[in-house]
C-alpha cells in the first residue's frame, strides 16, 4: 500500500498536521480525519458544491482534490466563517431571509458567496445566479439564496 | 479510491523522469476534475499521479515573440484574468469562462481538458481556432503537434507512454483580427456541449473582406474537428451573411454526430451550421472592434 504521508497546511488560520494516504480527498481528510464535518459531502464528483472550500484564496470543491495536494497550502472552511460566537454577513443573512431548509447545500453556498463577495462586492442578480452556478440546492428554489446574498453584499458595503 | 502514489515533481527532467521509472503505470494530473471523478469510478487505476501543478514550464502564460504560451497546468481561472489574452485571445477567454462553474475553473486546466479528449471538451475548438500549437516533452527530446492532429478518438491521443503535454502556444493574433467560442447546452451553465464552435478571422484593413478564417468543432464528431475548408473558402471574400451561411454548410458537411439524450444526430448537424454562422458574425465584430460581450446563457 502506498506510505502514508504528513501533510502540512494552514486550515482556518492555524498550521495543522495531519497523516493521509494518497487515495484521500481533501473533503475525506477535513470531514473523518480532522472532525470537521461542517464541510458536506453531496455528489462527490465535482457538481453539487456541498464541498466547497477556499483554497489559497480560491473556491474550489474539496471532493476533487487530493489531501496531498493541499500540503503547504491555505484552507478556509465553513467552520472559520463565523468570528467567535458572532456569525458573519453573510451566515446571518442567510438565516434571516430563511435561505435554507435541509441545509446540506448551505455550508458550500456561504464559502461561495464568501468568494464572491470577495472578489466583487456589489455583484448583480446576473452575477450572484453565474458565480454559485456550481453549488446546488434541492429545497429552497434559490430565490431566497440569491437575496440572502444580497442582502449580505449590501451590509457589507454599508459597515466598510 | 484505488491505492496508488503520489509524486508532486518541480521540474519537466524530474516529472519524466518519474514518468519513466513508473513505466506507462503513471498518470499526469493536473487539476483532476476530469481524473479524480474517472479513477473514483475505476475508469482509470494508474499505479501513481505525477502532479505537474508544481513545474515552472506547465504553468508559464506569456506571450514573446513566437506569441502566446500557455502552459499545460494554467487553470481557466488565471487564463480569464490575463490581459493579453482578454485582448486578442478572445475565444480561449469564452471556453474559459464555461468550463464548469467557478469551483471548477479554479482548479482546471486547458492542458487537462485536451488530454482528456473528450468530443466535447469546451477550449479545444477554440485551440484549434486560434491555431494552437501543442509542445510535447518525453523521453526521446521534444516535438510540435498542431492542436487539430492530437486527439485520435474519445478519450484518446496521440501522446505515448511517459510524455507529458508541456504548452499550447499560439502565434501572435494579427491585426484587424477578433475570435469567438460558444456552445449550445440545454442549461444556462455547468453542460455538457449538444455542439460548441471556436472561430477566428482576419480582416483587411478597410475591415470588409476577410483575409484568413479558422473554424473549430466540437461534439460533432469522435475528436474535435478543424473545419479546414469551411475556413479556406472565406478568404478573400467579403464579411456577410451570405458568405457565412456557406461557412456554415461547408462545416456541416463534415461532421458526424451521434444521437443521444442532449441531442439527435440530424439537429446537432442543424445546430453546427447555426453556430458557425453565429460564431463568425462575433468575430467579425470583435476584429472590427465592435464591443462584443458573451454572456452564456443568452
Ligand atoms: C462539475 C464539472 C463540470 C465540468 N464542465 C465542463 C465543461 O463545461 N466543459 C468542459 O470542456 N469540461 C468540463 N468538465 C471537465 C473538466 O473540468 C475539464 O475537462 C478540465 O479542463 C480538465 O482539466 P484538469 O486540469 O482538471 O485535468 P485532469 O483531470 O487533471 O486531467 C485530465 C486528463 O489529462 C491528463 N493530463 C493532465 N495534464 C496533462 C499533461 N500535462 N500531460 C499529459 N496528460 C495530462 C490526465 O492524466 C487526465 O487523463 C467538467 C468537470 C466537472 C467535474
Ligand atoms: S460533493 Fe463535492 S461537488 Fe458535490
Ligand atoms: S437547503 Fe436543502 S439542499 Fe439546499
Amino acid at each position: 500500500m502506498a506510505k502514508k504521508r504528513v501533510v502540512s497546511a494552514t486550515i482556518n488560520g492555524e498550521v495543522v498536521e495531519f497523516l493521509c494516504e494518497p487515495r484521500q480527498t481533501l473533503l475525506e481528510v477535513l470531514r473523518d480525519t480532522l472532525d470537521m464535518t461542517g464541510t458536506k459531502e453531496g455528489c462527490s464528483n465535482g457538481n453539487c458544491g456541498a464541498c466547497t472550500v477556499l483554497l489559497d484564496g480560491r473556491p474550489v470543491v474539496s471532493c476533487l482534490v487530493l489531501a496531498m495536494e493541499a500540503d503547504g497550502s491555505e484552507i478556509r472552511t465553513i467552520e472559520g466563517v463565523a468570528r467567535g460566537s458572532h456569525l458573519d454577513e453573510v451566515q446571518q443573512a442567510f438565516l434571516e431571509g430563511a435561505a435554507l431548509q435541509c441545509g446540506i447545500c448551505t455550508p458550500g453556498f456561504i464559502m461561495q458567496t464568501e468568494a464572491l463577495l470577495q472578489a466583487n462586492p456589489n455583484p448583480t442578480e446576473e452575477e450572484i445566479r453565474f458565480y454559485l452556478a456550481g453549488n446546488l440546492c434541492r429545497c429552497t428554489g434559490y430565490d431566497k439564496i440569491v437575496r440572502a446574498v444580497q442582502a449580505a453584499a449590501q451590509k457589507r458595503l454599508a459597515t466598510t | 479510491m484505488h491505492d496508488f502514489d503520489y509524486e508532486r515533481p518541480v521540474s519537466l527532467v524530474e516529472a519524466l523522469s518519474l514518468m519513466a521509472r513508473h513505466n506507462g503505470h503513471a498518470r499526469p494530473l493536473a487539476g483532476g476534475t476530469d481524473l479524480i471523478d474517472q479513477m473514483r469510478l475505476g475508469r482509470h487505476q494508474p499505479g501513481a499521479l505525477i502532479d505537474v501543478k508544481r513545474i515552472a514550464e506547465l504553468n508559464v502564460l506569456a506571450a514573446d515573440a513566437d506569441g502566446l504560451h500557455v502552459g499545460a497546468a494554467v487553470p481557466c481561472c488565471r487564463i480569464v484574468e490575463q490581459p493579453l489574452v482578454n485582448q486578442q485571445y478572445t475565444a480561449l477567454v469564452d471556453s474559459c469562462r464555461i468550463i464548469g462553474g467557478i469551483q471548477i475553473q479554479s482548479r482546471a486546466s486547458v492542458g487537462g481538458n485536451l488530454c482528456n479528449s473528450g468530443p466535447a471538451a469546451d477550449s479545444t475548438p477554440s485551440l484549434i481556432a486560434l491555431q494552437g500549437v501543442c509542445v510535447i516533452a518525453g523521453p526521446a527530446g521534444t516535438r510540435r503537434v498542431p492542436v487539430e492532429r492530437f486527439c485520435t478518438g474519445p478519450g484518446q491521443n496521440v501522446l505515448q507512454p511517459g510524455e507529458l503535454l508541456v504548452e499550447i502556444c499560439f502565434p501572435p493574433r494579427p491585426p484587424h483580427s477578433g475570435s469567438h467560442y460558444r456552445r449550445l447546452i440545454p442549461r444556462n451553465e455547468m453542460d455538457i456541449a449538444v455542439v460548441g464552435v471556436g472561430a477566428a478571422v482576419e480582416l483587411d484593413e478597410s475591415g470588409r473582406t476577410i483575409r484568413a478564417a479558422r473554424i473549430g468543432l466540437g461534439a460533432v464528431a469522435p475528436t474535435p474537428l478543424w473545419a479546414e475548408e469551411a475556413g479556406a473558402l472565406l478568404a478573400g471574400q467579403p464579411a456577410d451573411d451570405v458568405q457565412f451561411a456557406r461557412a456554415a454548410e461547408a462545416a456541416r458537411k463534415i461532421v458526424s454526430p451521434i444521437t443521444d439524450m442532449r441531442g439527435t444526430r440530424e439537429y446537432r448537424i442543424h445546430v453546427t451550421g447555426v453556430l458557425v454562422q453565429r460564431v463568425l458574425r462575433a468575430a467579425v465584430a470583435r476584429a472590427r472592434g465592435e464591443a462584443f460581450t458573451y454572456l452564456p446563457g443568452h
